[in-house]
Formats: C-alpha cells, sequence, structure tokens
C-alpha cells in the first residue's frame, strides 16, 4: 500500500511540479504553448490517413497570444502595488518608518473572479464551414428525425386500433399519464431494434423504457407495447428491458413495470430464453433489487403469462386492471391441453380473482387511468427522498446551444473545437478549465450542469502520453471530491508510432483506463464524434459502465476507420473483400448501434445539456450517496 | 368616503353661525328648508357613546362614520355572526346568544345598552329599524334612539293610517283598502272594487316580503294565505294584517330621500328610481332618476317633503312613490322612517354623509345644507348607481344561495367607486340572514357614464363559492334598454330574453382553464431539464394531457332539455418552459369543425397567488395577451371559476371514466335533494302518489322565501324523507323515487 500509495503521489507530484514552474514563470507559457501546438500539428501531420490529430487553428492561438500583454500588465502592476500604496499615518501614534510598506489585499467582485471562467467563443454562424456543417448535420439530424418518429408511432395502425378498442391506453399515454405534468421523461434507445429482424419490424423493440418522474420521485418506467407483435420479447426487448434494470440498479430508482405482454417471442427462444442475460435475468433482477432496496412496482394492464407472470409476482407491489390483465403461468388454452380443464381468462388469471382470492396483486383497478393513479399513490407512499426538489438557481449557456449543428461535423476528419461544445452545455458556458496548457488533446475542467457540479473530460485531439496523464490526474481528483464525471468522445485512438511507444504511451494511456474504470462517481458519456479503438476505453466507452452514454447523429463507433481496417486487412489478409469497407462504415454508424443498445440513444446535439442534466438528476437524487474519496483505484503503472 | 366627510365639514365650518337670510328657492311650498335665526338657541348634546343594534355592511358602515366623528361604538353579534366583519370592527362587541333573531330582541339590546352605559343607539335598516315599540322603549331607558320620534314611525309604520294622513296633506296615493277589516271575503270585495290585477301587501311589510299580486279573482285567497303567512315569518306578530292596492300595470319605484331635524326643516336629497327589481327587491338604484321632467322631479321633492312635515318627522327618511309610466302620475306608497340600504346612491349624488347627519341631527344640531345648496351639488356631481351583490342564481330564478367566500377580489375603491360590503374573503354568508354580500355604488358625471364605470367595477369583481348576481348587472349595465332609461318593476321580466341569453363560451377561457390547471400542478416539478423537450421525434408523442370540461347551466332550459350538455376537450403540450400547444374541440360540431388549435403560446403562472385552489396565469395568445384567474372550489374540485375579460365562466371538470366506478359512486337520480339549507314547510304529495314531471313536490323556506321544489321525472313517489318543520342542510334527500328499471338485484352495488 506505501509503495503504491507513493507511486501515485510521484505520478501526481510531477504534472504538479510543472504547473509550479509554470505559475512562475507565467509570461513564458504562451511561448511553451505554442511551440507545443506547433509540434503537435507537425508531429501528427504524418497520420492524416489513419488519425485526425488536432490543427491548432488561428482561432486557437489567437487567445494565447492576446494574452502576453494582459500577462505583463499584471506583472507590472504587482510590482508597483507597494508604491501605489501611501499609508496616513495616525495622528496620535509615531510613524515607524516600517509601516510606510504595508500592502492590502485587492478586493474581487464575484463577476470579476467568474468571468476567467466564461469560455471564449470563435464560432461565426457565417462562415462557410459553420454553413456546411449545418447542411450536413441538418441531412443526418432529419433522417434521426423520421426514423424516431416512425418507431414512437409503436405497432402497425391496425393493432393500435384494435388496443383502442379495447379501452386500453396506449403505452406512450400510459407513460404521459404516469409522469408529473410539466416533468420530461427520459427514454431510452428508441430506435431499438432498428432493422434488426429481417422477418419483422420492431419499433421501439417492442418496450418503451426511460427515466420518468412520478410524484417527484425519478423512477425506471417498462412498458411493453401490445401494439408490437403482441408486446412479445425479441432478443432486443429483453436486452432494453435488462439495461433499463441496470440503469434502476446502478441509479438506485424505483422501478415501474407497465406490463402488457405475450411473454418470450417463440421462434426466438433460443435468444431469449436460456442465457445468462437472457429472461430469467430479468426476475433475478427484480429479486436482488428488492433486496438492495429499490422498490419494484408492477401494474398488469394485459396479459402476463408464464414467465410473465413473476413480473408482478416479484414485484414489491402490484396493480392489475380488472377485465383486461390477466396473470397465469399457463393461460386457458394450455390448461384444457394440460388437465383437461375448461376454464376463462379471467377466472383463470383476473385482476378480480388475484386480488381477492389469490393476493398474487394488490390493487384492483377499473381501467388503465385508474391504475396508473393507483400507481402514481405507491410511488408518493414509497417514502423516497426528494433531494431534487431542491431547487438549485442554474444559469443557461451563454451561447445558444443550437449552434452546436454548425460546430459539429459529420466529416470526423475535422477537427472540432471541444471547447465550443463545453460552452454549449454547461451553466453559463463556464468552465474551470485545469491544466489548460498540459497535454492539451484531451480537455478536462470542473463545470456545472443544471447546479449539478460535474467534471468534463473532453478529447480535443489525439491521445497522447501527457494528455493520458492528464486525464488520470483529473478523474483521481473527481473521485477525491464525489464529483460525477461527464465524457465528451471524439477520439481517434492513442498516439502510436517510435517516439509515443518510447515515452510509454502503453502504460500512460493504461492509467487513464485504469482511472476511468475504477472512479467510484456517476460517469456520463457522449459520443460527440469517432468513438475508435482504446480511446473507447479511456474516454468511457459503453464498457466502462457509464450511468448513460449518448451519441450524436453524427458519431460513429468502431474499433477503427472503415478505410484502416480495410487496409489493415489487406496488409495482412490474403484475399481482398470488396464489400468490406463498405460494412465497416455501415456498422459504425451511430443508428446501427443505436439499434442494437450499444447506447442510450441518439440525441439532438443541442438537447446535450438537458439530457445530461435529467441523467444528472437520476445518478444524483433520490437514496443516491456519492461519497468523496470511496474509489480505490488499481495499479497505475508508473 | 373621506372625500364625502370633507366636504361636508368644511362646508360646515365656513356656514356662519347665524346665517344669512334664505337664498332664493325654486319651491314655493310653505316647508322650511333652512335653519332659521330665531331657533338657533336650543342646545346640542353631542352624541358621545354609541350601539348598533344591526349587523353586516351597515353595521360596519354605521361604526366608520362614528368613529371618524369620535363616538365610541360597540356592535352586537349573535352566535352565528361572532366571527364576522362587524362584530370585528370595534374592540366592543357584546353577544346576543344562540338565537339567530338575536338582533330583534329590543329588551335585551336595551338591557346591555344600559348596562355598558352607551348613550345612543342606531337600529340601521330592517331588525328594530322601524318599530316604534322599541324606538319608544329606548326614550324611555334614556337612550338616544338615532331615528325618527315614535310617533312619526308608528304614523308612517302603519300603512293605512299613513295613506289617511297623507291624503289630508295632500300627497296622492294608490286607489286601495287599508282599513281594519281581515277577513278573507272582506278585503276580496275590495280587490274587486279596486279592480285586478291587486296588490297585497302586509301593513308592516317592506322590501317585497309578505307581498303579493294576484292577478285574477280565483287565485286571491291562495295567494292571501301565502302572503300572510311569509309576513308573519318575517315581522312577527301583526305581519298578517294585509291591505289591498290597485296594482299598476307599469309602474315605476321612484323614491325620495328626505331628512328633517328637529327644528321643522326638511330637506330632500334628490330622489332614486328603483325600478329593476327581482322578487320584488330591489337591485339596482339610481339617482337622478332617468327619464324624468323636471316640474315632476321637484313635485316628488316637495310631495316628499310634505309626507315627512306632515308626521313631524325627524332624521332620515324615505318617501317611497310608485311612478305610472303610462299616464306619468306618481302615487305615495310608503314612507321607511330609517336609513335605507341604498342611501349611499344619495350621498355620492349629493356629497354627503348621511350617517353622519342623522348623529347631528339626533345631537339637536340643525340641518347642514339647504335644499338649494343640495341641488347645486346634485347638478354638480352627476348621477350615481348602486348595484346590490346578492348571494342567489339568477338562473334558478334568482333563488338565495349561502356558502363560504371561497375567492373574493373587489375592485379598486376609490373617490368615485364606493363598496360597501359586510364580508371578507373566506367568511361565510349564513342562510340565516340577508344574503347580500355587498353594494357597489359608482358615480359618474353623467348616467350614462356611471352606468359604464359600474360595469368596468363589476367586472372586477370576483366570487367563488356561491352563486352572485354579479354577471346577471353586467347584463343589465349592458342592456340597451337600460341605458336609455326604459326602466319599471317589469324590467327584468320583460327583457328576459336578452338578460338571462345563453352565454357563448370562447376557446380561450377553455384553453385558460387547462392551462391552469396544468401549470399549478408543474410548479413544483419544472426546474432544470425538465419540462423541455428531448431528443427526436415529435412533441406530441412525447406527453399530450386531456382535459374535458362542461360548462355549468342552471337555467330552466338546462334542467328540461334532453340534450347531453356540450363536453369540450382540450389537449394541452408542453414544448419547453412556459411555453404550450394547445388544442380546444367541442363536442357539438366535433365532425364538422376541427379543433381550434393555439401553438407555441407562451404561459406563465402569476405570482400572486396565496391559496392552492387558486391560479393566475397570463398567456399570449397569438393575437392578444389574456389575463384568467382561475379557482377550484376547494369543498368540489370539480367546480371550476373562470375569470377571464372581466367574465365569469363556470366549468365543471369531466370526472374521468374510472371515477364513479372506482369510488362506488351511483347517481342518486331517483332522488330530489334540499337545494341549500332550508326548513320543510310542507309536502305536497304523499308517498306512493304519481306525480309529473314538474309538479310542485315540497315546499321549503330558505332565507325567509318560500320554494317549491318541483317533480324532475314523472314517477311514483317512493318516499318522504322529511316532515313539516324539519330543517335540512343542503343536498339532503327530500324526496325518493320508485326506481322504474328495478329488479330485485340492482342496488347491490
Amino acid at each position: 500500500m506505501l509503495i503504491v500509495g507513493s507511486v501515485s503521489a510521484q505520478g501526481r507530484g510531477k504534472p504538479l511540479s510543472r504547473v509550479f514552474v509554470s505559475l512562475c514563470s507565467r509570461s513564458l507559457t504562451p511561448i511553451l504553448t505554442i511551440f507545443l501546438h506547433l509540434f503537435c500539428f507537425r508531429g501528427c501531420s504524418f497520420l492524416r490517413n489513419s488519425t485526425i490529430p488536432p490543427s491548432p487553428t488561428s482561432s486557437q492561438l489567437r487567445p494565447v497570444a492576446s494574452m502576453l500583454p494582459q500577462i505583463s500588465r499584471q506583472l507590472s502592476r504587482q510590482c508597483r502595488r507597494p508604491r501605489l500604496l501611501r499609508p496616513t499615518p495616525h495622528p496620535s501614534s509615531p510613524r515607524t518608518p516600517r509601516c510606510s510598506s504595508r500592502t492590502v489585499a485587492t478586493f474581487t467582485t464575484p463577476h470579476q473572479s467568474s468571468s476567467i471562467s466564461v469560455i471564449p467563443t470563435a464560432v461565426d454562424p457565417s462562415s462557410p464551414e459553420y454553413l456546411e456543417n449545418t447542411k450536413l448535420m441538418s441531412a443526418a439530424m432529419s433522417r434521426l428525425e423520421s426514423l424516431t418518429r416512425k418507431a414512437h408511432q409503436g405497432g402497425p395502425a391496425k393493432a393500435k386500433e384494435k388496443h383502442l378498442a379495447r379501452k386500453k391506453m396506449l403505452p406512450r399515454d400510459r407513460i404521459t399519464a404516469l409522469i408529473d405534468p410539466g416533468s420530461t421523461f427520459l427514454e431510452l434507445s428508441p430506435l431499438a431494434g432498428h432493422e434488426l429482424y429481417p422477418e419483422a419490424e420492431v419499433p421501439c423493440g417492442g418496450i418503451i423504457t426511460g427515466v420518468g418522474v412520478v410524484e417527484g420521485v425519478e423512477c425506471v418506467i417498462v412498458a411493453n407495447d401490445s401494439t408490437v407483435k403482441g408486446g412479445t420479447y425479441y432478443p432486443i426487448t429483453v436486452k432494453k428491458h435488462l439495461r433499463a434494470q441496470e440503469v434502476a440498479k446502478e441509479n438506485n430508482l424505483p422501478c415501474i413495470y407497465l406490463v402488457d405482454s405475450g411473454g418470450a417471442n417463440l421462434p426466438h427462444q433460443s435468444d431469449v430464453f436460456p442465457d445468462r442475460e437472457h429472461f430469467g435475468r430479468i426476475f433475478y433482477n427484480q429479486a436482488r433489487m428488492s433486496a438492495a432496496g429499490v422498490p419494484q412496482i408492477a401494474v398488469v394492464m394485459g396479459p402476463c403469462t408464464a414467465g410473465g407472470a413473476y413480473v408482478p409476482a416479484m414485484s414489491d407491489e402490484s396493480i392489475i386492471v380488472q377485465e383486461q390483465g390477466h396473470i397465469f403461468l399457463a393461460g386457458p388454452p394450455l390448461v384444457k391441453a394440460a388437465t383437461g380443464e375448461v376454464v376463462s381468462p379471467e377466472e383463470l388469471g383476473g385482476g378480480k380473482m388475484h386480488s381477492s382470492v389469490s393476493g398474487v396483486t394488490d390493487y384492483l383497478a377499473v381501467d388503465d387511468a385508474h391504475a396508473v393513479v393507483l400507481a402514481r399513490r405507491c410511488v408518493s407512499n414509497l417514502n423516497w427522498p426528494k433531494k431534487t426538489a431542491l431547487v438549485k438557481t442554474y444559469e443557461e449557456p451563454v451561447y445558444d446551444p443550437e449552434e452546436l449543428l454548425g460546430i459539429a461535423s459529420t466529416n470526423l476528419r475535422k477537427p472540432l473545437p471541444i471547447h465550443e461544445v463545453i460552452a454549449r452545455i454547461v451553466d453559463g458556458s463556464k468552465f474551470g478549465e485545469f491544466k489548460r496548457d498540459f497535454g492539451t488533446t484531451l480537455v478536462t475542467g470542473f463545470a456545472e450542469i443544471y447546479g449539478h457540479k460535474v467534471g468534463i473530460v473532453a478529447n480535443n485531439g489525439i491521445l497522447f502520453s501527457s494528455s493520458s496523464l492528464k486525464g488520470a490526474h483529473f478523474i483521481e481528483l473527481c473521485s477525491q471530491r464525489g464529483i460525477p464525471l461527464v465524457f465528451l468522445q471524439n477520439i481517434s485512438g492513442f498516439m502510436v508510432g517510435k517516439d509515443a511507444e518510447r515515452e510509454g504511451i502503453a502504460k500512460n494511456g493504461a492509467k487513464l483506463v485504469t482511472a476511468v474504470a475504477c472512479a467510484d462517481v456517476p460517469k456520463f458519456t457522449v459520443v460527440v464524434g469517432g468513438s475508435y479503438g482504446a480511446g473507447n476505453y479511456g474516454m468511457c466507452g459503453r464498457a466502462y459502465s457509464p450511468r448513460f452514454l449518448w451519441m450524436w447523429p453524427n458519431a460513429r463507433v468502431g474499433v477503427m476507420g472503415g478505410e484502416q481496417l480495410a487496409k489493415v486487412m489487406e496488409t495482412v489478409g490474403k484475399g481482398v473483400d470488396e464489400g468490406l469497407k463498405d460494412r465497416i462504415e455501415k456498422e459504425s454508424d451511430s443508428v446501427f448501434s443505436s439499434a442494437r443498445l450499444w447506447d442510450d440513444g441518439v440525441i439532438p446535439p443541442q438537447h446535450t445539456r438537458r439530457y445530461l442534466g435529467l441523467g444528472l438528476n437520476a445518478a444524483m437524487g433520490g437514496r443516491n450517496d456519492v461519497k468523496a474519496g470511496a474509489t480505490k483505484f488499481g495499479v497505475f503503472r508508473m | 368616503m373621506r372625500s364625502l366627510k370633507r366636504n361636508s365639514h368644511r362646508l360646515r365650518a365656513i356656514r356662519p353661525p347665524t346665517s344669512l337670510p334664505a337664498p332664493p328657492r325654486i319651491f314655493s311650498a310653505p316647508i322650511s328648508t333652512h335653519p332659521s335665526a330665531s331657533n338657533d338657541v336650543t342646545s346640542i348634546t353631542p352624541i358621545k357613546s354609541l350601539l348598533i343594534a344591526n349587523r353586516g355592511e351597515i353595521a360596519l358602515r354605521i361604526a366608520r362614520t362614528a368613529s371618524s366623528m369620535g363616538i365610541r361604538t360597540t356592535t352586537l353579534y349573535t352566535d352565528i355572526d361572532a366571527s364576522s366583519q362587524h362584530a370585528k370592527c370595534t374592540p366592543n362587541s357584546l353577544a346576543l346568544g344562540p338565537n339567530t333573531k338575536g338582533y330583534l330582541n329590543g329588551p335585551q339590546i336595551i338591557e346591555l345598552a344600559k348596562k355598558h352605559g352607551i348613550e345612543a343607539l342606531h337600529p340601521g335598516y330592517g331588525f328594530l329599524s322601524e318599530n316604534p315599540t322599541f324606538a319608544q322603549a329606548c326614550e324611555d331607558a334614556g337612550i338616544v334612539f338615532v331615528g325618527p320620534p315614535p310617533k312619526a314611525m308608528l304614523d308612517m309604520g302603519d300603512k293605512a293610517r299613513s295613506k289617511i294622513i297623507m291624503n289630508a296633506a295632500g300627497v296622492p296615493c294608490v286607489p286601495g283598502y287599508h282599513g281594519p277589516e281581515q277577513s278573507v271575503e272582506e278585503l276580496r270585495g275590495h280587490a274587486r272594487e279596486i279592480g285586478y290585477p291587486v296588490l297585497l301587501k302586509s301593513v308592516k311589510g317592506g322590501g317585497g316580503k309578505g307581498m303579493r299580486i294576484v292577478l285574477k279573482d280565483e287565485e286571491f285567497e291562495a295567494q292571501i294565505a301565502s302572503a300572510r303567512q311569509e309576513a308573519r315569518a318575517s315581522f312577527g306578530d301583526g305581519g298578517e294584517v294585509m291591505l289591498v292596492e290597485k296594482y299598476v300595470v307599469r309602474p315605476r319605484h321612484v323614491e325620495v330621500q328626505v331628512f328633517a331635524d328637529r327644528y321643522g326643516n326638511c330637506v330632500a336629497l334628490g330622489e332614486r328610481d328603483c325600478s329593476v327589481q327581482r322578487r320584488h327587491q330591489k337591485i339596482l338604484e339610481e339617482s337622478p332618476a332617468p327619464v324624468l321632467d323636471d316640474a315632476t322631479r321637484h313635485d316628488l321633492w316637495d310631495k316628499a317633503r310634505k309626507a315627512a312635515l306632515a308626521v313631524d318627522y325627524v332624521g332620515a327618511g324615505t318617501v317611497e312613490f310608485i311612478l305610472d309610466k303610462d299616464t306619468g302620475k306618481f302615487y305615495f306608497m310608503e314612507m321607511n322612517t330609517r336609513l335605507q340600504v341604498e342611501h349611499p346612491v344619495s350621498e355620492m349624488v349629493t356629497g354627503t354623509d348621511l350617517v353622519e347627519w342623522q348623529f347631528r341631527v339626533a345631537a339637536g344640531e340643525r340641518l347642514p345644507l339647504t335644499q338649494d345648496e343640495i341641488e347645486a351639488r346634485i347638478h354638480e356631481r352627476g348621477a350615481a348607481i348602486e348595484a346590490r351583490i346578492y348571494a342567489e342564481n339568477p338562473d334558478k330564478g334568482f333563488f338565495p344561495d349561502s356558502g363560504k367566500l371561497v375567492h373574493l377580489i373587489t375592485p379598486k375603491v376609490s373617490e368615485d367607486i364606493r363598496i360597501d360590503a359586510g364580508f371578507v374573503e373566506g367568511d361565510t354568508v349564513s342562510e340565516a340572514y340577508d344574503g347580500m354580500i355587498a353594494k357597489l355604488i359608482v358615480r359618474g358625471r353623467d348616467r350614462e357614464t356611471a352606468i359604464r364605470k359600474l360595469e368596468l367595477a363589476l367586472q372586477e369583481y370576483e366570487v367563488v363559492g356561491l352563486s352572485t348576481n354579479i354577471e346577471f348587472l353586467k347584463r343589465l349595465c349592458r342592456s340597451q334598454a337600460f341605458v336609455e332609461g326604459d326602466v319599471e318593476t317589469g324590467f327584468i321580466e320583460k327583457w328576459k330574453d336578452e338578460l338571462f341569453e345563453r352565454k357563448h363560451v370562447s376557446d380561450e377561457v377553455f384553453a385558460q382553464t387547462a392551462l391552469g390547471l396544468f401549470t399549478s400542478q408543474t410548479k413544483k416539478t419544472t426546474s432544470g431539464p425538465h419540462g423541455e423537450t428531448l431528443g427526436f421525434g415529435e412533441a406530441a408523442t412525447q406527453g399530450s394531457r386531456k382535459f374535458a370540461f362542461q360548462v355549468k347551466r342552471d337555467d330552466a332550459a338546462a334542467e328540461t332539455s334532453d340534450e347531453a350538455p356540450e363536453v369540450v376537450q382540450v389537449e394541452v403540450t408542453q414544448r419547453g418552459h412556459s411555453l404550450y400547444n394547445v388544442s380546444v374541440s367541442r363536442s357539438t360540431d366535433a365532425s364538422t369543425a376541427s379543433p381550434v388549435v393555439y401553438e407555441n403560446i407562451i404561459s406563465e403562472p402569476g405570482s400572486a397567488v396565496a391559496a392552492s385552489h387558486k391560479s393566475q396565469l397570463t398567456t399570449f395568445f397569438p393575437r392578444a395577451r389574456v389575463e384568467t384567474t382561475l379557482v377550484q372550489d376547494p369543498g368540489a374540485p370539480e367546480k371550476l371559476a373562470v375569470f377571464q375579460l372581466g367574465e365569469k365562466t363556470e366549468l365543471t371538470l369531466v370526472q374521468p371514466g374510472w371515477f364513479e366506478k372506482a369510488l362506488g359512486l351511483k347517481e342518486a337520480a331517483a332522488s330530489v335533494v334540499a337545494p341549500m339549507p332550508c326548513k320543510i314547510l310542507r309536502n305536497e304529495v304523499s308517498e306512493g302518489q304519481e306525480v309529473e314531471k314538474g309538479a310542485p313536490l315540497v315546499v321549503i323556506e330558505s332565507m325567509k322565501m318560500e320554494t317549491v321544489i318541483r317533480s324532475p321525472q314523472k314517477g311514483t313517489v317512493k318516499k318522504l324523507a322529511h316532515k313539516e318543520g324539519d330543517i335540512c342542510k343542503a343536498g339532503t334527500v327530500l324526496v325518493l323515487f320508485e326506481d322504474p328499471d328495478a329488479t330485485p338485484a340492482a342496488g347491490s352495488e
């Protein structure tokens, strides 16, 4: 332990001493920075084909250059200060010559001190680059818009009509009625199941999941859509259900299941039933969460057959709609086949029977709307702490988040000025940047999102040893302080090449990965550009269990770019796979990713702040208690 | 008020103690209107302490003047009134006990005054104000009765005797019989002699109580029985003595405010037209009377003063005349020997404080103004109009209402807008007493201006918790006939089609109501990212909420018509902080008309809302800003009152489909309930009897008014729940019907 401690102290000491040095000789810093930028620029240029390094634009250099006179002014003021102060001698006390050199601290107003954190912008909405980005992003956005709209429609019109004719509410209306008026439902992965099964369309994966506020309590809501293939569980449905439960477990959120499902999709039974992360896991999770004190509430609004019967049966409290919800291990046809007994569904497992005879359900509802009211009452009786009720004041960003559409680019070769992105996400566009001038390809710093303090780790180019060390350092700080982390991913990978390897990029990169993996604070990841290779690990990809992971429409995820992959395969392989490049390109697409639940949804860039705010509410509210310094890191190889 | 007083004080101050020769008068009548120097030697004994033997707004109004004159004031209260405003307005307030009729208990009140060493007593109006026995008892006990001498009261109180005196003094009277013969047949004979239609009235009557019009000989008997019963209940013994009079078909009610001092001076403070009445009770009173030529006006004043002086009147009084619209003739009806409800109209138009005059005259002072000075003031001040705001339902035949004032906003008072009220928000208007909530008095440079100002002031008036006549008063103000001064006592009946026309409720009202209900729930949750749209896809799919409303209808047509009440559906979709899409669709023409959609309207709740059952919101519709106050009755939260653009709309929130089933409610359609707290006078049917729709079932009495409860359906009476004399609360079942579809199995749930 002692050794580990000293090692990490050393690891920390080095950059700290550098900070000290740079503080002592501030006037030199800009020059160093320029040098660094030039080095990056030149050093990476040979990598153009495989990875895209940041090229310092003139806008990035300008602030640095313009700081010179300011710094010299500061210095000169400090030097002059003693002379400016004229001590007024007290008439009665004898004047002592030493008192004449007494200094007085300056008074700084809050706006003066906060102005150092406001990120300046260099975005010009009339520039051709901005207009080009807007054009391309708009196309990507409208594609997502139409795909999502279609998914939101749910099942075919006929199925919906049938559903409504039975006086049942559509699943989305059930959710709207369930959540508090004026609150926003944080839906997860609406594009799940998109073009996944050749034989069937499964909009939203046949299940709607998300985080909604019910009676002031953030809850995970899981609603079967029985208009989609009778609400049966396709493999993606199971995955989406389990993902919602994972969100509930990690964020300590009560679960409400609006059950209306025909059970497992039988033709897909082998991909639904047997494995660890299959159907059985739903009930396992319910039991484990209930044990952990995460409430489980089921509202039976339709059939609940066989395995499905366990959803209400495994819940803490369950509600059933009379003459509509049915719970039984085997339905009437199977019972007849098995024992010859002829029985009606209502008699076998109807609401009245279960509420008065078997006790499987606790509350009997007249219809869906009534059941939703009962569910809301159940939540109000959870005695759940309402931390989010404490309304914190916050400022909106200074710059319009809509401008993100002109900043982001579908061409991932183009550098994405990440400061501009941060400025459109955080409160008041205020960012307390940490190690601004060191390892500049990774931007780290403190900010607030809707009043929640966060640490931001954002790519601004390729990861070098220095940037990896800086990232590890910053993640350690946030873990020590119990500050949630927000990762803004736009990474083509860690630096490669002779120099990099000699510098120990493998072990330095590993430090960042270790820090990310071990940090025991809520983590959120937004893929704003590329997510390639080991960069995905270092920047908290899906495997690193961020509480939520969202992608922008322009984002791409893969082990490497399609072109590079094809080239590598050409080099090492025998034959040439003609369609390989295009296939990889297609598989890197955000919609492809979202359809397979590699993320929690593709989001409009301008809503990033809202998503993060809702995610932070979920992760920080209720019974969550983020303890400062609770993280235990693994061995940092020095 | 303050300004009025200031005026009168100033006028008193500048008037020399020994007055100059009287200025030229336009009257030739031999009546002294100006204090003469000769009787200036009398001593003046100012009143120093006062007991107000009344309640409500008049007690407050008297106390206000008394305190400004430095008079120590004591009020009285019955148990039910213990926390009422008049009992709270002075530090000294004495209890009368549990009997609601305590204000009529003369001996007890005199006893209390003596015990507490109170010098003077003001009776207000109603109660003991016109009781000569009481006035005499006060005098005997050495208490100054602020009112006319008992003798004058006695003379004028007995309608028959007053007519004899008036005829002798040359004041014209309505032909009629005012004699002692009181048998039904005798009176019927006189009625035939005068010729129908005739009016039956209690000799002690006033305020429309114990009064009946008999159109035909056949109904004489029934009407007199009913009139006598009501009169006895209202005025006690002797109330049943009736007089018979000619009934003028197109009458106007014009009265003259007179004031006399102890020295034989009497002035008329202008006349008031109180023709707009319902149930023989005034609701709008104005001065000067419209469409009246100057000669008649002066003749009226002249006759009124003559009438007062004929009975040696002292203090404030009102001489009521009936003015035949067809002939232009007027007849003396009666003299009210008290300060009247509508006295502020005369105060506003003459710039006086009549209560102050009362105290000064009672103290032995002379009248502060001469007739000419008064006339000059009326000329200068223009016109004044008073609207009485009653707890009653105009749509249900002005049926009295009672209940708690859940929400009360009053217009801003000024020099020209005055409110005399006895209630504040949270008070309960009891059925035990008169249901007048307030008087709103407005002055304008001329009649039309005054009416317009009155309407604007009424638009500011917001009352929730009980039915009021405010909306009806607004319609009166807008009525062209009224603005033109074409008034008569049958005004409301004559223009009922216009006055009771069903109001069209605008789409914005429904939109605002839905938004108000929605935003009242969002206050606690809307913070940070909540309330904003999120992600791709249509906002509508991310949460629209539906509301359904019905417009409350009380009119007779609603009860009888079979058409389903109009249900208006409103959909609210939140698009951001304070940003909404709202669509309003009406059920009546759902097939033809598409819903009205308001997109991206900004709606923000007002900050000045204290209670949870109220919400205020300001919304920017595409073409206008609309401000709305929405009040939910805490006792019946499905009832919504919406105040918007000076109009009140009452809506009912349609309950969700599961409501009745889940709550086990079953509408008791097969029964009739008491509409308000009441006493059962008699059952008109017996158990087992078959009745037609509209047949009288039960006669109840409430607020001293008889009401017939009629059958809502054709059916067989199963049970009469109450017997004669029972006291019932509002909502108590009175009559149960046999269930026509009754099967043995029914009724299990």
